[in-house]
């Protein structure tokens, strides 16, 4: 009486219909990977939907965009397109049409793969069932409609070329280098944009705010940063969305689910290894280590009354959490970010864990938009900022406010 | 920016069924979660009467009361909140019964088979302040808010021994004690239900109210616990001196 | 018109502890599973908001949670000279709802029977002679303590169960339950810290000569990562445990335990606020075709499937093999026929102490942290010279100080007014109670049956029940509370309040939500309606797991036995029964 499992609600890459007979080829198996490490399924993909045949509207700073259907439908998906087209699109951003892509799709990052890989997540595509599922992919105002425009995006901002490995550097560090810059394009959350939407390299992987969210820095800086994680740690929170410590919240969760924690090993190790090297000798780690605000400061105090009755219960009254169930406040660089864009979210939204095969909790925060007025979670969020050692600006009730009308 | 949504993740696999299942909802691969997910309480402010007539309201306040009297313990019934307590619950889902089973037959049951009558809270109520109203009258030579607090106090024992008898079907013990459970329920209840005024009866008797963790203070036995009490309204009061 | 869905291998009918266990079991063996709940999806943070959950007048008195009488209630009297009326408020017992089912709102509490009480007939039979057991129709479970060990284990893992073995293979543990039965090894955690009630309480039974241990306890001692992998916290002692959902990961429940792994997998379905209203059989009676449910609109729907698993709560459950045609209803005239025979419920007497200068704190509390002594519970002890089989724990286990339900005050207090103030605000620190949980044993003439004249908002008949205290209950209740009483005395109060058990089961105040038998496990087919797989005699196809399934109730909360029943019937199921569809797995 047993049956085949039905897969057709299954939406991660690994438990794609793909995954079972279907891989037999050595390439498609290594564009499947491709696949993993450059997170297709993220925006191609939307709940409920079958894999790959077009995601969720993007809100980008210009307008909206919908992920375009990328199965192998000759109609609406990319079954009409050659290998050419799709290299095309893949490293120089142009469309099978010859039309130039909006850079919500990373081909800034992914031009930094081989052809190889690139072939290879092509022959990995032309795996996938295909669906017939049009999408109409341009919603933009004018002028950013004008996809003329994005010639000119180009010219000022983007310049194929492959990844150029530093030789001074291990081949460890240059893998995980290679991995944060192109195809894992962890930029595109974690690194500030200009005015025009490209990457701030002064400022690469230093954080950024994005609609609610605050992507925060993921360089080796000490108190900002991650770099006072431990290369396993890193390594954990891809794999498995919690160190002990931390746990993914926000948009990361999917990252992890459907990418970093499918990731091999080694490529975690050398993505940890890089990122711990970004500005890990600025000794500052991003700017003077602020002083922590005194106890007995009115919004200290309210904080800690809201803490204690409202917090405490997971978060402990020491600061620590629970492994793999409540982040630690203490020591964390997520609550002592300048950017306090997540703080506020998740205070007043709540917020759910990535769900992995290790860590499969995915525990979540309950929203207090309800019990906390602007003024209290500006004086919580001020508090676990500044007790147990962290050290951090106060929160104003405005920008609890502004959050809140935002949401 | 080039993730889906933010405000509602882990809607993977939430399907309706072909035929669309009203209501009914069919998860699968997905553990359902949404931001700022939630029913909470919708706060009771004072202020007009949703149910109580004018005369019910003179007379509700005068009973609770005495039931809860003004001393150095606490405010009054009426003080902390626990008619308007009680109007919000009768105007509400309590008030018409709604998770009662209301079919019939309605036949006169034992003792321990529970309350057997057709009546809904919000009816009880009515019929029963308007025959306790009657039959203080009759009886006590005078309204009952004009009572003196002795002769008031009178008038509700004996309407809850059952001596006050109450015109028409009105079972009036069942009454009396239907109405001291739902004053006491105001008194007790979180201050978020219009009742408890100034969180007046943990104070009293030492309830903190909503706080959740007591991992510091579980080993102190036989020690007070040092900090009032708080409300699910966020209502945070400082820590008590010493 | 009802819509016919495609089949599956099996359907679950109710997602509480024994569903989502046997879900998570089955879908590891690449079946194609539904369950269908009729309550609604519940989880931790968006259900059961900490900023919120405190409400007492929302959950305990109005019972957001639970099952209410206007969506199915049931009827009750105490004997068959009776007229059954509905309970047209839930009171005595508070049936669960929606996801999760019981396991949300429950205190914690997990035990194991004694080996003796699942071959309570045969034993007490050879220890005291048949005569002891009168009018009394007991019988063995048909499985083991030793078969079911093993199981048991299973769920003291899956939920994190915070105690101190008393017996591990036959060796005496210190600090443990001295007359448990042997088991293979330690609780996962360790005990909860004591709140003062509960340590008073140990010393003054020790003082008395009783042999007090912590309650084993469903509120973890320390935070705990799970077989499954699912990481829980540590328990707060917040005090809204019973009747409330936990907000912070720290009380076991399939919310806790189960469902982040078993929602996530692609080979299970939920659909919630689906309705069973009975289960199809084929022609011959023999085979379950599936089940008809109804959504909130009324819109009804057939769910075909090879393998029913009734998993609702156990008076549902019953009432759901009544309303199907399966097993033939128990008749009390002539004591035959299986479903709703052996109902029982749970025996329970209690008592106060009132002291002058004792600041206990009650609401610092969880839901099972206390401590128990088992001293005369079960046949721990020689009943050769009593006129009586059975026994209780005696249990001082403070859930809470909430104050609308929490309110002792010495006897003869006035109900209101300036002198019942005074009382309440002087008793509320310093008073202390604990309980007698006894056993309950079927009698002949205690069952649960379909109404004759009250119906559901479907138009189909309630469940009633019919029970009331057997005498040898009473028996034994009296007993065990002249043993509380001996404790509460060496505990040095002012002045000691008792309420003992009598007869006449009211319905009305609450006493306990351990509602059992009804569709009970053996080894006779006349006598039970489930052989000791679970597995009905009558429709090899369905099993029927919970608490309905125990011949009598020990003097123990059933949910650790239900959750070792769980896992032994999935057991069964993956090593026995899915090689050989269809067929019964005893003789």
């Amino acid at each position: 009486m047993k049956t085949l499992l039905s897969l057709a609600l299954a939406t991660s890459a690994l438990a794609s219909p793909a995954t079972a007979a279907d891989l037999q080829s050595f390439q498609v198996e290594k564009g499947h990977y491709q696949a993993i490490l450059g997170d297709c399924a993220a925006c191609h993909s939307k709940a409920g939907g079958k894999l790959y045949s077009g995601g969720e509207p993007l809100e980008t700073p210009f307008g909206t965009l919908v992920p375009p259907n990328i199965t192998p439908d000759r109609e609406t998906g990319i079954g009409a397109w050659t290998k050419a087209d799709f290299r095309n699109t893949m490293k120089n951003g142009v469309g099978k049409d010859g039309k130039h892509l909006y850079p919500a799709m990373p081909y800034p990052s992914y031009h930094l793969m081989p052809d190889e890989d690139v072939d290879d997540l092509w022959a990995y595509l032309q795996t996938v069932e295909p669906v017939h599922h049009a999408v109409e992919a341009n919603q933009l105002p004018f002028p950013f409609n004008q996809r003329i425009v994005m010639r000119g995006w180009n010219w000022l901002n983007f310049e194929p070329e492959p990844f150029q490995p530093d030789e001074k550097q291990s081949a460890e560090w240059n893998r995980g280098a290679y991995l944060v810059q192109g195809p894992g394009h962890c930029g595109t959350c974690h690194t500030p944009k200009s005015a025009l939407g490209a990457d701030e390299s002064d400022a690469a992987l230093q954080g950024a705010t994005l609609q609610g969210w605050y992507a925060p820095n993921i360089t080796g800086q000490k108190r900002i940063g991650i770099g006072d994680w431990s290369k396993n740690q890193i390594v954990a929170y891809l794999k498995t969305g919690s160190n002990g410590h931390a746990i993914a919240a926000g948009p990361m969760v999917e990252a992890i689910q459907d990418s970093t924690s499918q990731m091999k090993d080694d490529d975690l190790q050398a993505i940890a290894t890089y990122l711990l090297s970004v500005k890990a000798d600025d000794e500052d780690g991003g700017g003077e280590q602020p002083k922590p605000l005194a106890s007995d400061d009115s919004q200290m105090k309210a904080g800690a009354e809201i803490y204690r009755t409202s917090c405490a219960a997971c978060h402990g009254m020491d600061g620590k959490g629970a492994e793999h169930l409540f982040p630690a406040l203490a020591g964390s660089a997520a609550v002592q970010q300048d950017d306090v864009s997540t703080l506020i979210h998740v205070i007043l939204a709540g917020a759910k864990g990535p769900y992995t095969k290790d860590r499969p909790t995915a525990p979540a925060m309950p929203s207090f938009a309800f019990h906390l007025s602007d003024e209290q979670v500006a004086d919580v969020a001020t508090y676990i900022r500044n007790d147990w050692g962290n050290a951090a600006p106060a929160v104003s009730a405005d920008a609890v406010g502004d959050a809140r009308g935002a949401d | 920016m080039n993730r889906r949504t933010f405000l509602t993740t882990t809607a993977v696999g939430l399907v309706a069924l072909a035929s669309g299942v009203a209501q009914a909802r069919s998860i699968s691969g997905a553990v359902p979660w949404e931001a700022f997910a939630g029913e909470p309480p919708t706060p009771v402010t004072p202020g007009g009467w949703h149910f109580f007539q004018p005369r019910e309201v003179v007379l509700m306040e005068a009973i609770v009361d005495r039931l809860i009297p003004a001393d150095d313990l606490s405010p009054s019934g009426r003080d902390c909140g626990c008619v308007v307590y009680v109007d919000r619950q009768l105007a509400g889902s309590f008030g018409e019964a709604a998770r009662l089973y209301m079919k019939g037959p309605f036949l006169p049951g034992l003792p321990t088979q529970g309350y057997q009558n057709s009546l809904t809270p919000a009816g009880r109520y009515r019929a029963g302040l308007a025959a306790f109203d009657k039959a203080v009258s009759d009886t006590f030579g005078g309204r009952f808010e004009t009572l003196s607090p002795g002769k008031q106090d009178q008038a509700l024992s004996e309407l809850e021994t059952g001596k006050l008898k109450l015109s028409g079907k009105v079972d009036g013990k069942g009454f009396f004690a239907l109405v001291l459970e739902n004053t006491m329920e105001g008194f007790f209840a979180d201050p978020v239900h219009g009742g408890n005024r100034d969180m007046a009866s943990w104070k009293m008797i030492g309830f903190p109210g909503a706080r959740y963790d007591y991992r510091d203070w579980v080993d102190q036995h036989d020690k007070p616990y040092p900090r009032g009490p708080v409300s699910i309204l966020g209502n945070i009061v400082q820590a008590k001196a010493g | 018109m009802t819509t016919i869905l495609p089949k599956k291998d099996v359907v679950i009918i109710g997602l509480g502890w024994t569903g989502s266990i046997l879900a998570n079991e089955l879908a590891d063996e690449g079946l194609d599973i539904v369950a269908l709940e009729r309550g609604p999806w519940r989880d931790t943070a968006t259900d059961f908001n900490i900023a919120y959950m405190q409400d007492e007048l929302r959950y305990a008195i109005r019972k957001d949670l639970f099952l209410h009488a206007s969506e199915e209630a049931m009827t009750m009297r105490n004997n068959t000279s009776e007229t059954a009326l509905p309970m047209r408020d839930y009171g005595s017992f508070l049936p669960g709802r929606g996801v999760g089912g019981a396991g949300v709102h429950w205190n914690g509490h997990t035990w194991r029977f004694y080996d003796s009480d699942f071959e309570l007939k045969s034993h007490l039979t050879e220890r005291y002679g048949a005569d002891r057991l009168a009018d009394l129709t007991i019988e063995d479970w048909g499985v083991t303590g030793r078969e079911l060990e093993h199981s048991y284990d299973r769920f003291e893992q899956l939920a994190g169960i915070s105690g101190k073995a008393g017996n591990i293979d036959g060796r005496i543990e210190e600090g443990g339950n001295p007359f448990e039965s042997p088991r293979k090894r330690d609780y996962p955690l360790p005990p909860n810290r004591m709140p003062y009630g509960p340590a008073l309480f140990a010393d003054a039974a020790k003082s008395a000569g009783f042999h007090p241990f912590p309650t084993p306890a469903a509120n973890l001692s320390q935070n705990y990562v799970n077989p499954l992998g699912v990481a829980m916290g540590q328990c707060s002692y917040c005090g809204f445990c019973e009747r409330f959902a936990c907000a912070n990961y720290s009380k076991s429940s399939p919310q806790t335990c189960v469902l982040p792994v078993l929602m996530r997998k692609p080979n299970f379905e939920l659909r919630s606020n689906s309705d069973v209203r009975k289960i199809e059989l084929a022609k011959d009676g023999k085979t379950a075709r599936g089940v008809t449910y109804v959504d909130t609109s009324g819109r009804e729907f057939f769910q075909p499937a090879d393998l029913v698993l009734v998993c609702a709560y156990a008076l549902h459950n019953v009432r759901l093999m009544l309303l199907s045609g399966i097993g033939q209803p128990y008749d009390p005239a002539t004591g035959e026929g299986t479903t709703g025979r052996n109902y029982c419920y749970q025996t329970n007497a209690g008592v106060t102490v009132f002291f002058d200068d004792k600041n206990f704190n009650p609401f610092i509390a969880g839901g099972a942290i206390g401590q128990t002594a088992d001293d005369f519970n079960g046949d721990s002890f020689d009943h050769s010279a009593l006129d009586f089989v059975g026994g209780g724990g005696i249990n001082c286990i403070p859930t809470s100080g909430r104050p609308i339900q929490h309110r002792p005050v010495p006897k003869g207090t006035p109900k209101w007014g300036s002198a019942w103030k005074k009382a309440t605000k002087e008793a509320y620190q310093s008073t202390l109670s604990f309980g007698v949980q006894g056993s309950s044993y079927a009698a002949r003439g205690n069952y649960l049956s379909l109404d004759p004249t009250y119906k559901d908002r479907y138009g189909v008949p309630l469940l009633r029940m019919t029970f009331d205290f057997p005498d040898n209950d009473i028996r034994m209740s009296h007993y065990l509370s002249d043993r509380a009483l001996e404790i509460a005395k060496a505990m040095g109060g002012r002045e000691i309040a008792e309420a003992r058990r009598d007869k006449s089961w009211n319905s009305v105040p609450y006493q306990s939500t351990h509602n059992t038998g009804g569709a009970i496990m053996g080894s006779d087919p006349t006598k039970s309606a489930l052989n000791k797989y679970l597995q009905s005699w009558d429709v090899a196809n369905v099993f029927v797991i919970g608490a309905s399934a125990f011949p009598q109730n020990a003097g123990k909360n059933p949910t650790g036995t239900v959750g070792a029943l769980a896992y032994w019937a999935a057991d069964a199921i993956r090593n026995q029964y899915l090689r050989n569809p269809g067929k019964g797995l005893v003789g």
